[in-house]
């Protein structure tokens, strides 16, 4: 990754009326951009400060919601810039986070006959398949390049949000092996349940059905959202995925898609997953090195 | 009917339910002006209203604004999720199993507050009645990315006439009108390639957003938490339910109001609530 985007800029503090906080880290995306946005994230939880209703933490910028009957917006603004400031010295270079594999069935039928119903003033190309699209704007071989890509280096998720439980991916991989694709021109009004999806340098899964704009490649084998909380990974919440997760992306065929659906209905269904220590520097230096790493944490599991 | 705020009603979205009871209960119907009629017979909206077991509830056209309520004394008694009685549709949680209410439905009633002893005033004095105007003044902060508008788009956002199109529910309301411009740029990287783009950020409840320049969007109490579309200002709390009450056609303005003005619009309209509950007899 470009070294210059380990040095930020002073975040731009502005209100979302009388309720909100936001506050923009850096306009464009970067792994350090992230890691400063869930520091003060971090930081500003710990703090506790009576008034806050939710701290939303998301890709390059932080979103708090407060209480200015009980927190008056100058004392929470002052407390942020103190943690910005302080951090600016002693910025958190680690994260203790997990690493988690997500089988997905790429090019599965779902998505196809979704995406079939929104070609013509949707999709720039309108007589081929999503992944075609996104290959030929990377300017990959075909779409089992793409696939490759889009598997074989993990993804931190970079914020939770946009509807219930779903993760925004940022691939940790070189600035320039960034896969950038085009969302819809116009959005869906459908999109399948688990679908693995990507806009602009963002990959993200659907965890419920809905309108989307962005490419479709496959779907997610299993649940991220359990408002039932069946599964044993949604004992303590129905949302699976938090902010800074590594998420280590695995093909399945349709047998073994059959096979989870099989392990989900029965209710033994586990993630794999393993605890990981995230080092920002180390993740800059050499990303696919240190991702080699990180994954090596799932073997055996 | 002695309910307090923490007691859930049921919200009816331009059309009504027929209703009956299984067993004596008060009521009241308030929001947006419907005729309210029980056993066919009309009966006062904002007032108590006792039914007798097998009584039926039913509504008349709604004559303005978007919603009406049903509240029953002891509340609908569905259960906590994330700490609401709410339904939340997109997400399929809350309210009754995550979904509007379909005909069968047998709704439960929780046990009346306070013994069911009621209050001595039965009906909500005129004084605090919502107004449904079909000509809205929406106060907003401008703020989050407004400084990416042309100072003509900014022009036309707080100059102009917006009318709230049929696109508009819980989620959030699409107003038609001049459009806006953004500034031409150089696109920050992940941010998308339409100047209205951002980098995927969470959204204020309230905040506007203006997709390729041509529409506002407010977004309301269910909308969605984030997303790539850059916002410019967001409208002031009080200001909220103001805005859930703008039925299709509403011609509206937007007035720019400083983050002060909001938080006293805030500190009056609370003050007007709790006015309201005390010439109720009842505390919140």
């Amino acid at each position: 990754m470009t070294t210059e985007a380990a040095v930020l800029p002073g975040a731009r503090y502005t209100w979302g009326g009388d309720e909100f906080l936001f506050v923009e880290v850096s306009e464009a995306m970067s792994l350090p951009a992230n890691f400063k946005v869930m520091s003060i994230a971090g930081r500003l939880s710990d703090a506790g400060l009576p008034g806050i209703v939710d701290i939303c933490p998301a890709n390059a910028s932080l979103l708090v919601r407060f209480d200015p009957d009980v927190l008056p917006p100058e004392q929470l603004g002052t407390a942020v810039r103190d943690i910005e400031r302080d951090l600016a010295s002693h910025q958190e270079r680690a994260l203790e986070t997990r690493i988690v594999e997500v089988p997905v069935w790429y090019e599965d039928p779902f998505t196809a006959e979704v995406a079939q119903r929104f070609r013509e003033g949707f999709h720039q190309e309108p007589e081929g398949s999503d992944i075609d699209y996104a290959a030929k704007v990377n300017h990959l071989k075909d779409a089992a390049e793409f696939i490759q890509r889009h598997h074989e280096q993990p993804w931190l998720v970079s914020m939770v949000g946009f509807v219930a439980g779903l993760p925004f991916l940022f691939q940790l991989v070189d600035h320039d092996k960034q896969l950038e694709v085009p969302k819809y021109l116009s959005p869906r009004t459908d999109t399948p349940k688990l679908t693995v999806g990507h806009g602009g340098c963002f990959g993200c899964i659907y965890s419920v059905r809905g309108a989307g704009g962005y490419q479709m490649f496959g779907v997610a084998a299993a649940p991220i959202f359990d408002p039932d909380q069946a599964l044993a990974d949604f004992k303590d919440f129905m949302v699976f995925f938090r902010p800074g997760d590594i998420v280590k992306f695995k093909p399945v065929t349709e047998a073994e898609y059959n096979e989870i659906q099989a392990e989900i209905s029965a209710g033994t269904f586990r993630y794999r997953q393993a605890p990981v220590t995230f080092e920002l520097s180390q993740a800059l230096a050499d990303p696919e090195g240190y991702n080699r790493e990180l994954m090596e944490a799932l073997n055996g599991i | 009917m002695g309910n307090t705020a923490r007691e859930a009603v049921l919200e009816c979205t331009y059309l009504g339910p027929v209703l009956s009871t299984n067993s004596d209960a008060v009521i009241a119907v308030t929001g947006a002006p419907v005729e309210v009629k029980v056993n066919g017979e009309p009966r006062q909206q904002w007032s108590r209203l006792l039914l007798k077991a097998g009584d039926q509830l039913s509504f008349g056209v709604i004559q303005g604004g978007t919603r009406y309520y049903i509240a029953v004394q002891g509340g609908i008694d569905v259960p906590e999720v994330l700490g609401s009685r709410s339904t939340y549709s997109l997400g399929a949680i809350g309210g009754y199993n995550g979904r509007k209410l379909e005909a069968g439905d047998v709704v439960p009633v929780g046990a009346p507050l306070n013994g069911g002893k009621l209050p001595r005033p039965d009906t909500v004095p005129e004084e605090f009645l919502p107004v449904y105007a079909k000509e809205q003044e929406v106060r907003i902060v401008l703020g989050l990315y407004d400084h990416r508008l042309t100072e003509e788009g900014l022009g036309n956002l707080l100059n102009e006439e917006w009318k709230v199109t049929p696109v508009a529910d819980r989620m959030g309301l699409r107003y038609s009108g001049p459009g806006v411009k953004w500034k031409e740029r150089e696109q920050p990287f992940g941010a998308g390639s339409d100047p209205s783009n951002i980098v995927d950020a969470g959204y204020a409840v309230g905040s506007i957003q203006i997709p390729g320049g041509t529409q506002p969007i407010i977004l309301h109490r269910d909308a969605v938490s984030g997303g790539g579309y850059a916002m410019v200002g967001t409208v002031i709390s009080a200001d909220m339910d103001l805005v859930a009450r703008a039925a299709p056609g509403t011609a509206t303005r937007f007035a720019a109001v400083s983050l002060d003005d909001a938080l006293e619009a805030r500190r009056d309209l609370a003050e007007r609530r709790n006015k309201a509950w005390g010439a109720l007899g009842a505390s919140r």
